[in-house]
C-alpha cells in the first residue's frame, strides 16, 4: 500500500505537550514539512521562544537553540551573520514578539536580516497563565484583564506584520491562520516563500499565523477555530502585506 | 497531637483545588495552623491536579508534603500515583466510582466512597469533591462538619443557593460515610 | 476588606497588603511563579482608582516604577529571577536618584530560563547589587503568609524614609502556598513629605530627579551621602530572629521558606537533648552581622542551610570572621528541601562536632 501520509524527517517523533486544539503542533508539522521539502533540514537552526513552543527542541529533529524570552531576532542575527550559509529561524509568541522583544523583532526587519520569523499568535500568553497579550483583541478578557481589554488603558492590538512591511529591509510579510485545512495550507505556502526568500537572500521574512489557544480563550477546540474564522481575522486579516521574493527572483 | 499531612488529587475539573482549601479554610477557622499548596504552573497541565494540605497544632515547617498521612483520592491515575506514597498507618479515601474498590497497601486504613454516584444523586456530579472531603474528615476528626460546611459557604460566596445546599448535603453524605 | 484572619497564597496577601500600604501604582509582566500578583493587582487597582499596567516587559515595568515615584506616588512591580535580572538596570538608576520604590522577587530555579521550582539562588543579585555602581537595596525576606504581610507594609515605609529600592525576596513556595494571615499594618514611622517629588514647581524653586553627577568630586560626595545613609540602614534597620544561642553549639543560619524547616528540626533535636540554635535573617541587606560575629567563637559552630549552593554562607564567614567553623548544607535548581534532610544533616553534623573532630 502507497504510504500516503507520514512524519515528516524534520519532526521528532516525541508527542507534543500542546493543550488539545492547540495551533502550535499544526504550525511545527507545516514547518517542518517545508524544510524537508526545501531540503533545507541539514543546514537549519532553529530557535525556540519562551513561551508554550519553548520544547520546540524536542519535537524538531534539526538544530535547535533556546533565547531570553523575546530576544531571538538578535540571537538569529548573530547567527546569520557569523554563518550565512545557516538557515536560520526564529519561532515566537505573541508575547515574545510583540510585547518583551519589540525592539529586536523592528530593528531584525528594519536591518534586512536574512532571516525567517514563524510568528504564532494566539492573543494571549499561554505558557504563564492566559494573561493579555499586546495582540488580545479589545473587550477580550483575560487573566489581567479581566473586565475586557480596553483601548483607553492597554492601547489596541498590534498589527505585526502591517507595521514590519514598511521597511525597506522586510522582503516577505504575510498573515495566514491554521483553523482550518485550506488556511493550513496557505500557511504552508507563506512558509515556503519566507524560507525562500531567505535562501535567495532578499532580505527578512515573517509569517504571522493566527493560532487557537483554547486553554485560555476558555473554549473547546471547536469553538476556538470559529473564534478565529469570526472574530481574528476581521481585526487581523490574512494575506500577503508584501512580497518581494518575485521581483528579485525574476531579476536574477 | 494533631498533624494531618494530606494530598487531594483528581483531574483538572474535579475541584481539587477547592476541596484542598476548604478543608484548609475550616481549619483555619478552628484556630489550627494549616498550610495549603496548590500544584502549579506547567504541572497543571496534561490532567491530574493535587493539593497539599498540612494542618497541625504547632507551627508546620513546610507545606510541601512529601510523607502523607492521608490521601483523598478521586480518580484512577492519582490512585496510581498516590496510594504507594501514603506514610504506614495512614489513611486512603477513595472515589470508588472511579477508583474501584482494590486496596494495594496492607498497612493503611482505606474509606471507600462511592462519592461521584452519591453527589449525582444529589444533583450535582461537581460535588464530588465535597463527598470526599467530608468522607475524610469525618474519619480523620480533624474538623467538625459544621466548620466545612460554613467554609464551603464562605468560599461559594454570591454562588446560588442551591449549589450551596448541594455542597452542604455533599459534606454531610460523606461525612457520615467517613464516621463509619 | 476586614482585618479578620484570610486564607491567601502569599502571592495576593502580598499584593492586598501592598495596597493596603498605599501603593497606588503597580507595574508587572507575567512570568510564573508571581502571576497571582499581577492577576490580583488587575482586577484590585481599578477598585480603588490605582494604575494597574501590564508593561510590554519588566524593563519597561522597573522604569515606570522609576516615573510613579519620581512624582510622589508609591510604587511597586513584581517579577521572578529572569524577570528581575531585566530589572538591575533601573533599580541601578533608583538608587542613584535616591527613589522609593519597592520590587518583589519570587525566586525561582536558575540560571536563564531554568524552572518554575521554588530557590534562593538570586540571595547574590539581591544583597551584593544586581546593577552597577556603589549602591544598596533593602533586603527583607519573609517565612510565612503573615510576615510577607507585616513586610510588604514595613517595605514602602523603609523605601520613603531612606528614599532608596527595597526588595521583598520570596521564592515559589512562600509565593503560592496559603496561610492564615491577618492583613494589616503594624508599625507606625515618621515620614517626611516628599518635598523632592515632582510634583509641579508652583510656588517653590524647580526639583530634580536624576543620577548623572558631572564635575570635580561631585559624583563622589554624591556616593559619599548614599553610604552615610546605607550606614543609618545598617545601624537601625537590622532585623532577625534568635533561637537559643544562649546554650547552643551548634548555630543554624536560614532566611525564608528554608527558616522553617531548620527551625522545626531544631526543635525536635533539642527535644532530644541537642544543644542546637538559630538565627533567621529577616534583612538580608542589611545583613545581622552583628549578632552572628557577637555569638561566634570557641564552642560554637555554623551550620548554613540555603536553597542555593551556598551564597549566603559568604556573609556568615565574613559575619564570623574565623572565630568558628561555618558549614554549609543546600540544594539548588528549584529543588525543595525536606525536613527530614535538613535534621539529619543537622544531627550528623552535630554529632560530628560533639565527637571532638575539629571541624
Ligand atoms: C524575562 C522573562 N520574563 C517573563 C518570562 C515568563 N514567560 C514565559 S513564557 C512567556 C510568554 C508566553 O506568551 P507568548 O509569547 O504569547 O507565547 P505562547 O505561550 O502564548 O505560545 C513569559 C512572559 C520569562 N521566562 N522571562
Ligand atoms: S496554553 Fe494555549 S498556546 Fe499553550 S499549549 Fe495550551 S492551547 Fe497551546
Amino acid at each position: 500500500m502507497k504510504k500516503i501520509f507520514g512524519r515528516t524527517p524534520s519532526l521528532t517523533d516525541a508527542p507534543t505537550h500542546y493543550c488539545g486544539g492547540c495551533g502550535h503542533g499544526i504550525v511545527h508539522r507545516v514547518l517542518c514539512e517545508v524544510i524537508d521539502e526545501l531540503g533545507l533540514r541539514e543546514s537549519t537552526v532553529g530557535i525556540a521562544p519562551v513561551g508554550c513552543a519553548v520544547l520546540g527542541y524536542d519535537y524538531w529533529n534539526f538544530d535547535v537553540s533556546e533565547a531570553a524570552h523575546g530576544r531571538t531576532p538578535a540571537v538569529a542575527t548573530g547567527m546569520k551573520r557569523a554563518r550565512p550559509d545557516l538557515t536560520v529561524f526564529s519561532y515566537q509568541g505573541d508575547g515574545d514578539l510583540a510585547a518583551i522583544g519589540t525592539a529586536e523583532i523592528i530593528h531584525a526587519a528594519n536591518r534586512g536580516e536574512r532571516i525567517t520569523v514563524i510568528f504564532v499568535n494566539n492573543t494571549v500568553y499561554g505558557m504563564t497563565g492566559g494573561q493579555m497579550a499586546p495582540t488580545t483583541l479589545v473587550g477580550q478578557k483575560t487573566l489581567t484583564s479581566p473586565h475586557g481589554r480596553k483601548f483607553e488603558e492597554f492601547g489596541e492590538p498590534i498589527r505585526v506584520v502591517e507595521l514590519l512591511s514598511q521597511f525597506r529591509g522586510t522582503a516577505y510579510a504575510a498573515r495566514t491562520s491554521v483553523h482550518n485545512p485550506v488556511e493550513v495550507i496557505k500557511t504552508k505556502k507563506a512558509i515556503k516563500k519566507a524560507f525562500q526568500a531567505q535562501v535567495d537572500g532578499i532580505g527578512f521574512s515573517i509569517v504571522e499565523i493566527l493560532s487557537q489557544c483554547p486553554t485560555y480563550w476558555g473554549m473547546t477546540p471547536v469553538q476556538s477555530v470559529e473564534y478565529v474564522r469570526d472574530e481574528l481575522v476581521k481585526y487581523f486579516p490574512l494575506g500577503t502585506f508584501k512580497d518581494e521574493t518575485g521581483a528579485k527572483a525574476s531579476a536574477v | 497531637m494533631i498533624h494531618e499531612e494530606i494530598i487531594i488529587a483528581g483531574f483538572g475539573g474535579q475541584g481539587i483545588l477547592y476541596a484542598g482549601k476548604v478543608l484548609a479554610t475550616a481549619a483555619m477557622r478552628e484556630d489550627r495552623q494549616v498550610t495549603y499548596l496548590p500544584s502549579y504552573g506547567a504541572e497543571v497541565r496534561g490532567g491530574t491536579a493535587f493539593c497539599h494540605t498540612v494542618i497541625a497544632e504547632e507551627e508546620i515547617a513546610t507545606p510541601v508534603v512529601t510523607d502523607p498521612t492521608a490521601a483523598v483520592i478521586l480518580n484512577t491515575p492519582s490512585k496510581e500515583k498516590f496510594e504507594g506514597k501514603v506514610r504506614k498507618g495512614g489513611l486512603i479515601v477513595l472515589n470508588t466510582s472511579l477508583t474501584g474498590d482494590i486496596h494495594k497497601r496492607a498497612d493503611a486504613a482505606y474509606v471507600d466512597v462511592d462519592a461521584t454516584e452519591i453527589a449525582e444523586r444529589l444533583g450535582n456530579v461537581r460535588a464530588t469533591n465535597m463527598v470526599m472531603v467530608g468522607a475524610f474528615a469525618g474519619r480523620a476528626r480533624i474538623v467538625p462538619l459544621e466548620a466545612l460546611v460554613s467554609a464551603s459557604a464562605e468560599l461559594l460566596h454570591g454562588a446560588k443557593k442551591e449549589i450551596i445546599a448541594i455542597n452542604e448535603q455533599a459534606l454531610k453524605e460523606g461525612w457520615k460515610i467517613g464516621h463509619g | 476588606m476586614t482585618t479578620q484572619k484570610v486564607l491567601m497564597c502569599g502571592n495576593e496577601v502580598l499584593a492586598e497588603a501592598a495596597v493596603r500600604a498605599g501603593c497606588r501604582c503597580y507595574f508587572g509582566y507575567p512570568i510564573t511563579p508571581q502571576n497571582e500578583i499581577s492577576a490580583y493587582m488587575s482586577k484590585r487597582m481599578p477598585e480603588i482608582g490605582g494604575v494597574f499596567i501590564q508593561a510590554e516587559s519588566e524593563l519597561a515595568a522597573i522604569n515606570m516604577v522609576f516615573g510613579a515615584s519620581a512624582v510622589g506616588v508609591r510604587a511597586m512591580t513584581s517579577s521572578s529571577s529572569p524577570g528581575v535580572s531585566l530589572k538591575q538596570e533601573g533599580i541601578s538608576y533608583i538608587a542613584g536618584a535616591e527613589l522609593p520604590a519597592v520590587i518583589v522577587n519570587v525566586m525561582r530555579g536558575g540560571p536563564g530560563l531554568g524552572n518554575i521550582g521554588p530557590a534562593q539562588s538570586d540571595y547574590f543579585q539581591a544583597v551584593k547589587g544586581g546593577g552597577h555602581g556603589d549602591y544598596h537595596q533593602i533586603v527583607l525576606a519573609p517565612y510565612s503568609a503573615q510576615e510577607v504581610s507585616d513586610i510588604t507594609f514595613l517595605s514602602f515605609d523603609l523605601a520613603d524614609q531612606y528614599r532608596m529600592p527595597v526588595m521583598i525576596l520570596t521564592d515559589g513556595v512562600i509565593g503560592q502556598m496559603m496561610e492564615p494571615a491577618v492583613i494589616e499594618k503594624k508599625e507606625v514611622r515618621n515620614l517626611l513629605p516628599k518635598d523632592w517629588a515632582l510634583t509641579g514647581c508652583r510656588g517653590r524653586k524647580p526639583n530634580v530627579v536624576k543620577s548623572l553627577y558631572l564635575g570635580d568630586k561631585v559624583l563622589e560626595r554624591h556616593n559619599l551621602k548614599l553610604q552615610e545613609r546605607y550606614r543609618q540602614v545598617a545601624a537601625h534597620e537590622v532585623r532577625y530572629d534568635a533561637y537559643h544561642l544562649d546554650d547552643a553549639e551548634l548555630i543554624v543560619v536560614a532566611y525564608g521558606i528554608c527558616a522553617r524547616l531548620c527551625k522545626s528540626a531544631m526543635n525536635d533535636l533539642r527535644a532530644k537533648g541537642m544543644r542546637i540554635g538559630m538565627i533567621r535573617p529577616v534583612t538580608l541587606w542589611p545583613f545581622p552581622s552583628r549578632i552572628i560575629s557577637q555569638v561566634a567563637g570557641t564552642g560554637k559552630s555554623f551550620l548554613t542551610v540555603e536553597m542555593s549552593f551556598g551564597q549566603m554562607v559568604e556573609d556568615v564567614r565574613l559575619a564570623v570572621n574565623g572565630k568558628s567553623g561555618v558549614h554549609f548544607y543546600g540544594r539548588g535548581g528549584g529543588e525543595m528541601l525536606t525536613r527530614e534532610e535538613v535534621l539529619k544533616e543537622m544531627e550528623r553534623l552535630y554529632a560530628q562536632l560533639r565527637g571532638g573532630k575539629n571541624v
